[in-house]
């Protein structure tokens, strides 16, 4: 009896401590779920957000560029278009620069899977449904989502020589488009510190190796500012390093998406001297 | 001796069940009984700055500094200009163990990362330390004393029953308004904005001439209300009516009635035009500065941004329109008891193996609270100094009152904005952390921005699409699963497994009880 009721005793107590050891390994868990869960809600909010448009899309049709052109902004817009480069995947998300014989369109953001974005090669046909939305002068494509066309038609934009319309009206008819610029003279760029270079990491010079190059051109007597963007043309391309090499006073020609923050604002992705 | 045993085993289970309710890893750092200075370290130090290049260099000097005092320790700086890449790194990181040693983040933050064990060093035990503590004896600079670090700014870094960081700097939102258009409008700015008078200018604007040309500017474009961040604008709006949005536990509340009477009203003005955020419209400073926008609500840490005499400016020079700035609180549903949202920056130190290392990043940090850095980097930007220390200085008093004296150092916009927060220190408040407490932010501003969007896209905002918001939101942001937290907070009434598993556990000890007490009687019988 005794033996019993001390094995019975003890028996109790280990299943009892098994029971809870069990209980804290599941709240553990959930606890580490949840972490999950909370880091991965952007990615969910896109897919989700994807999914519910991607709904929508059924209903838009496929617009020319003339007709995309003629949207107003907050429309929905449906276009079929080449991707000609994208900026960095991350969290389900990723920023093209596409351009079809008719005109290019800029898709910020738009829903798309890891697996998807490798996919997204220069030349590669895709049908963009979103809305129409204009951010500091930058008309883009926002909450687009996409779907690949599978017709075999491919397409590379040539870069059209813009030089002579930087400074004028006519050169917003060209936004988002793949342009080069031409006899370029490099001017210097003041950061906040007062010192003068051929480029600066971040708009102020605040910045180091891997963020965003600014740098200063002059041509017809005039300055602009271009952008080297990291996430499309990192630290380790040849635009890169070629920018990062620039001394004041080269001339130079470039090439790159004719992109626009309050103003032209060219996303550089090539830069050689000038013959 | 069986029964010795039995009893033992008993009581050996049963204390380590006892300890299995409720336990929770803590940090395994132990103060050092002296920093070894025969040794070198080097630490890392991932700070943000605002695109700032007055920031980095207030950090390099700070660095320089620092080191200066302590020859073996090397600071390794890096940069970062946002919140959510740090966060998103040092998650990464954490999965590594290369997190760095010191990290400026947000109090949200670290409560994610403290669902990793030992992960950030509760620094309560660091700050009372009477060498190497706040003012301790042997700090190699004149650092604050822990009394002197704004009670109000170190709660914020406090949860789970532990402070896990030090406030850096301080800043609240401000609405910078157009005052020139306000009064061309034939309004008088109020002591206290409230959110009826925004709206109602804001409406007052949008009138148009019959050549689609604002009347109120001569442009043809204006968006007189535009708001930068929406989660503290839902988040305040809540607050100021004391809706709910969550509990200090993690309890979610936000999908209330308010919330979504708040959303009725933003719906409205979106559609007249009158109101648009920063994420579909962009930065409220530029719209501001070309004479486009009247109320512009953003941090006072971007204060350097706002009005036509800003030393920073991100549009031509053309289009910058001369007007008056005048910085108010951000608009309130009731003026006499005003409330407004405490943020900025923080400093937490991940724990490592070595406490030397960790003895070495906490002066570091200790450093960053110095009179020289704070009052340094509070007047890069409409930020204020976390230290009664610093902020009663003289060099600070001076700097407070040169207000306007030019428009880079002293830029009036600038001060107003520091001058704003100090007055109104008592007014600020932050939201509860919780691991989740970013999703929950986040899905705040959402849903401002889906109404803003949804408006604007031709949508009808009513019951049965709030129904479904609240509903998608909530799942997009996995709100329905986040737990509640632990720490020192109520656990709550027991499981049910629990309460059957302690009453078998109570069952088994009476049953002891009984068959001791019948072996005793059947002794005595015996005996007798």
């Amino acid at each position: 009896m005794k033996k019993f009721v001390a094995m019975l005793l003890v028996l109790t107590m280990v299943l009892a401590f098994a029971a809870c050891a069990k209980t804290d390994t599941t709240e553990t868990t959930a606890v580490e779920t949840t972490a999950a869960a909370v880091e991965t809600t952007a990615a969910a909010v896109e897919e989700t957000t994807a999914a519910t448009e991607s709904t929508e899309a059924a209903a838009v049709a496929v617009m020319t560029h003339e007709e995309y052109l003629a949207a107003a902004i907050d429309d929905q817009v449906c276009v079929e278009t080449y991707v000609q480069a994208h900026q960095s995947w991350w969290e389900d998300k990723i920023t093209v620069y596409c351009q079809s014989p008719e005109g290019a369109v800029f898709a910020y953001d738009m829903a798309c899977s890891e697996e998807d974005a490798a996919k997204l090669v220069p030349g590669t046909k895709i049908r963009i449904t979103g809305y129409k939305a204009e951010w500091s002068g930058e008309v883009e494509i926002m909450d687009g989502t996409f779907e690949f066309v599978e017709d075999g038609d491919t397409y590379i934009a040539e870069a059209l020589d813009v030089t002579e319309l930087l400074g004028t009206d006519e050169l917003i008819a060209h936004q988002n488009e793949f342009v080069t610029f031409t006899g370029l003279t490099v001017e210097p760029s003041t950061d906040a510190n007062g010192n003068e270079a051929a480029f600066l990491y971040s708009w102020d010079g605040s910045g180091q190796q891997g963020d965003d190059l600014y740098f200063n051109v002059s041509v017809n007597g005039e300055t602009y500012n271009f952008c080297v963007e990291s996430y499309l043309c990192g630290a380790d391309t040849d635009v890169y390093k070629a920018v990062e090499a620039l001394q004041v006073g080269d001339v130079i020609n470039a090439e790159g998406f004719l992109y626009w923050y309050e103003g032209v604002n060219p996303h550089i992705t090539a830069v050689s001297a000038a013959e | 001796m069986k029964k010795y045993a039995a009893f033992l085993l008993s009581v050996v289970l049963l204390l380590a069940l006892t300890g299995c309710h409720g336990s929770r890893e803590k940090a395994a750092f132990v103060i050092p009984s002296g920093f070894d200075t025969a040794r070198d370290y080097e630490i890392t130090f991932w700070a943000k700055n605002d695109t700032n290049m007055a920031q980095v260099n207030i950090y390099k000097q700070a660095i320089a500094d620092f080191q200066a005092l302590y020859p073996n320790i090397t600071v390794n700086l890096r940069l970062y200009t946002d919140y959510g890449k740090i966060y998103n790194d040092v998650i990464t990181n954490i999965a590594t163990d290369t997190t760095p040693n010191v990290c400026i983040t947000y109090p949200d933050h670290i409560a994610t990362y403290l669902t990793g064990a030992d992960t950030v060093v509760p620094l309560d035990d660091l700050f009372a330390d009477p060498r190497y503590g706040l003012g301790g004896s042997e700090v190699r600079f004149d650092g604050p004393t822990q009394e002197e670090i704004i009670p109000k700014f170190l709660q914020e870094c406090r949860f789970n029953g532990s402070c896990y960081a030090v406030p850096f700097m301080r800043s609240t939102e401000a609405c910078y308004v157009n005052k020139t258009y306000v009064e061309k409008l034939g309004y008088t700015l109020p002591e206290t904005l409230t959110w009826d008078f925004v709206w109602e200018v804001s409406e007052a604007a949008m009138a148009q001439s019959s050549d689609g040309t604002y009347l109120v500017n001569g442009q043809k474009v204006l968006i007189p209300f535009i708001y930068k961040s929406t989660d503290n604008m839902m988040i305040q709006m809540l607050r100021q009516l004391d809706a709910g949005y969550s509990t200090a536990r993690g309890d979610i509340q936000i999908f209330n009635d308010t919330t979504r009477s708040l959303l009725y009203t933003i719906a409205q003005h979106t559609a007249t035009g009158a109101f648009n955020t920063f994420k579909l419209a962009g930065y409220p400073a530029n719209f501001l500065n070309a004479g486009q926008c009247i109320f512009a609500i953003d941090s006072t840490a971007g204060a350097t941004w706002m009005g036509s005499d800003a030393p920073l400016v991100d549009i031509a020079e053309e289009k910058l329109v001369p007007f008056e700035t005048a910085v108010m609180t951000i608009p309130q549903f009731d003026p006499e008891n005003p409330k407004m949202i405490s943020q900025g920056p923080s400093v937490c130190i991940f724990q490592k193996e070595d406490p030397q290392e960790v003895l070495a990043s906490w002066l570091f940090t200790q450093y960053l609270l110095t009179n020289s850095v704070q009052i340094a980097y509070s007047q890069t930007e409409g930020y204020v100094p976390v230290t009664s220390k610093a902020q009663s200085s003289a060099e600070y008093q001076d700097y407070l009152s040169r207000r306007g004296e030019d428009d880079d150092t002293y830029y009036s916009v600038k001060i107003d904005a520091a001058r704003l927060l100090l007055d109104n220190t008592d007014n600020t408040f932050v939201t509860s952390v919780f691991n989740g407490s970013t999703s929950l932010r986040n899905a705040a501003g959402q849903l401002i921005e889906d109404v803003n969007k949804s408006v604007r896209r031709g949508q009808t905002v009513d019951d049965a699409y709030l129904d479904d918001l609240f509903e998608e939101v909530s799942a997009l942001y996995r709100l329905d699963q986040i737990t509640a937290s632990e720490g020192e907070t109520e656990l709550g009434p027991l499981p049910g497994a629990s309460k059957a598993l302690l009453a078998a556990l109570a069952v088994c000890w009476a049953a002891m009880g009984i068959y001791a007490l019948a072996e005793r009687r059947k002794k005595r019988k015996q005996a007798a």
